[in-house]
């Protein structure tokens, strides 16, 4: 019994790593770029859900304060690329890379600025209901964070393999300059995936600061969620969820009966055997390219 | 009946002038040719029309309408594809995905209907699978349908990115050496293909090509540019023969002592 709520826990904070995981792997995908702000993005996500829905803030209705801060998020999203991103489209993969590095710490010291760096906490309408089935407690917040994030999981992946834009954005990243005379306006398909990685973000930061208190660096939860999409096999949606729940699992039960700073190390060493074994991952997609 | 025509262009590149003063016109039904030693601006001709370079000067026109507006991702919708000297597929696809990328511009859906996939969004995919079908079938695709571009022989790529262009169901098909690095009979088959899209769907065909026997083959008519300018336009017979082509190919003749 107690193995089976350290692994409802761990499913719960699994889902969190895999929606901030499906963030890298859904910009990957269409632009071949790595984001690491992605789990800034969550932070202010959050952030901004907190600043429109407490009572202490705007005080909006907690769906409201959730949409608006979907909605916020999207439009930033979208905004990065068009003003940070675009500038440097066909520059080796390195400058996206650093420049997104350096999103990272912008968007940690604005909410910073804003927000102070004391952690804050989320009023929802879920926070501390329990539920007991058996001997088993399952936490709103745990269930929503499950529920809602394999739903997400199964919109973005129908999303990308069943409509147009979907497909779209996949061919964007295999050839721009073929997917241009296909018809594809690949600079706005750029800007629709970033503002979806935006939206996700978002969604996945208003599912972390239901489950506990948020600062600016939560952010940095962006790293354990890397190491998830790595492991999953950067490019594969369902293999970032995966990977997302691997690394979420391993923590509880590293921490449980190893010892809690083991816990800590837990997903990397896992990252690293990963990459050992199966280099591209285990949902690998992408096929070594020929010389 | 003039389905595209180049009046005049001019094309820059800082002090280079790749393009100076060229015209022509593609009639409606036609296979035209360009041809020309290396460095004649055929590829920044088959650039300009495809809207990846904006003239200096003059005018591209297709259907009787200025396209200079408009920008690369436009002109697949306005019924021109093209294809790539050095063939640009999506490689990570199949040969049937590539080719249905071919139909992005032709489905019409909303995105909430595709991601239910709803009957409406049924019917339109089956009309479209029938036309790649179709295609695959012209091409005698069928034994690579399934198979990912990164593992194809050339030969067949050349031959799988014709067909997405074809699954644009363009009225103009630029071709970019089509016959580059074809075996003797692969350039075979390509001949009565770059005929039968003539023939048989009734596109228009643009083609830059360096084998000459190819292009003597298939052409309407055949221009020809060295360094920017356009020395010859006529026939394949007419364009063999012409003083200045010879010059241009062979270099000029020093008189015989």
């Amino acid at each position: 019994m107690e193995n089976l709520q350290l692994a409802v826990s761990g499913l719960a904070n699994g889902c969190i790593y895999g929606l901030i995981a499906l963030g890298f792997v859904l910009i990957y995908k269409a632009t071949e770029q790595v984001n690491f702000a992605q789990g800034d993005l969550m932070m202010l996500g959050a952030f901004i859900a907190l600043a429109l829905g407490n009572d202490s803030h705007i005080g909006a209705p907690f769906w409201v304060a959730c949409a608006g801060a979907v909605l916020a998020m999207a439009a930033l999203g979208w905004s990065l690329e068009r003003v940070v991103l675009r500038p440097i489209l066909g520059q080796p993969q390195i400058a996206a890379m650093i420049l997104t590095i350096a999103l990272g710490f912008v968007l940690r010291f604005v909410a910073g600025a804003i927000w102070g760096h004391d952690p804050l906490a989320l009023e929802t309408p879920i926070a501390g209901a329990n539920f007991s089935l058996g001997g088993l407690i399952l936490g709103a917040d745990e269930i929503a964070a499950i529920v809602v994030t394999l739903l997400l999981t199964g919109l973005l992946f129908a999303f990308f393999s069943r409509t147009r834009l979907g497909v779209a954005m996949q061919a964007s990243s295999q050839n721009q300059l073929a997917a241009y005379y296909m018809g594809i306006p690949v600079k706005r398909v750029h800007g629709l995936t970033w503002a979806l990685a935006g939206a996700t973000a978002a969604v996945a930061g208003i599912l972390f600061a239901s489950k506990g208190s948020i600062d600016p660096g939560t952010g940095f939860l962006g790293i354990k969620a890397f190491a998830a999409a790595v492991i999953g096999g950067f490019g594969s949606l369902p293999g970032a969820l995966a990977g997302g729940l691997i690394v979420g699992l391993i923590e509880p039960f590293a921490s449980r009966y190893i010892s809690a700073g083991y816990a800590q190390i837990a997903p990397y060493a896992v990252m690293i055997l990963v990459l050992v074994v199966r280099p591209h991952g285990i949902f690998a997609q992408v096929s070594a390219k020929k010389v | 009946m003039t389905l595209l025509e180049v009046r005049d262009a001019t094309v820059r590149f800082g002090g280079l002038t790749a393009l100076e003063g060229v015209s022509c016109a593609v009639e409606r039904g036609e296979i035209f040719a360009i041809v020309g030693p290396n460095g004649a601006g055929k590829s920044t001709l088959f650039n300009l029309i495809s809207r990846f370079y904006q003239p200096a000067s003059g005018d591209v026109r297709f259907e009787g309408e200025s396209i200079l507006a408009r920008s690369p991702s436009d002109i697949a919708a306005l019924g021109i594809a093209r294809t790539f000297q050095n063939i640009e597929l999506f490689e990570r696809s199949t040969v049937l995905q590539n080719l249905l990328i071919g139909r992005h511009t032709r489905r019409r859906a909303s995105l909430p209907s595709q991601i239910v996939f709803a009957p409406s969004v049924r019917r339109e995919e089956i009309a479209h699978r029938g036309a790649v079908e179709r295609i695959i079938d012209f091409l005698d695709l069928q034994p690579h349908r399934e198979q990912t571009i990164a593992g194809l022989p050339y030969g067949v790529r050349k031959v799988v990115e014709i067909g997405r262009a074809l699954a644009i169901e363009p009225r103009l098909i630029l071709l970019d050496e089509p016959a580059s690095g074809l075996s003797v009979e692969e350039t075979g088959d390509m001949r009565f293909w770059i005929d039968d899209i003539r023939t048989r769907l009734g596109v228009t065909v643009l083609m830059v090509e360096h084998n000459m026997s190819l292009v003597s083959a298939v052409s309407d008519r055949v221009m020809v540019l060295a360094e920017g300018r356009v020395i010859a336009l006529g026939t394949p017979a007419e364009v063999r023969t012409d003083r200045r082509v010879v010059e241009a190919y062979l270099g000029s003749e020093t008189p015989a002592r």
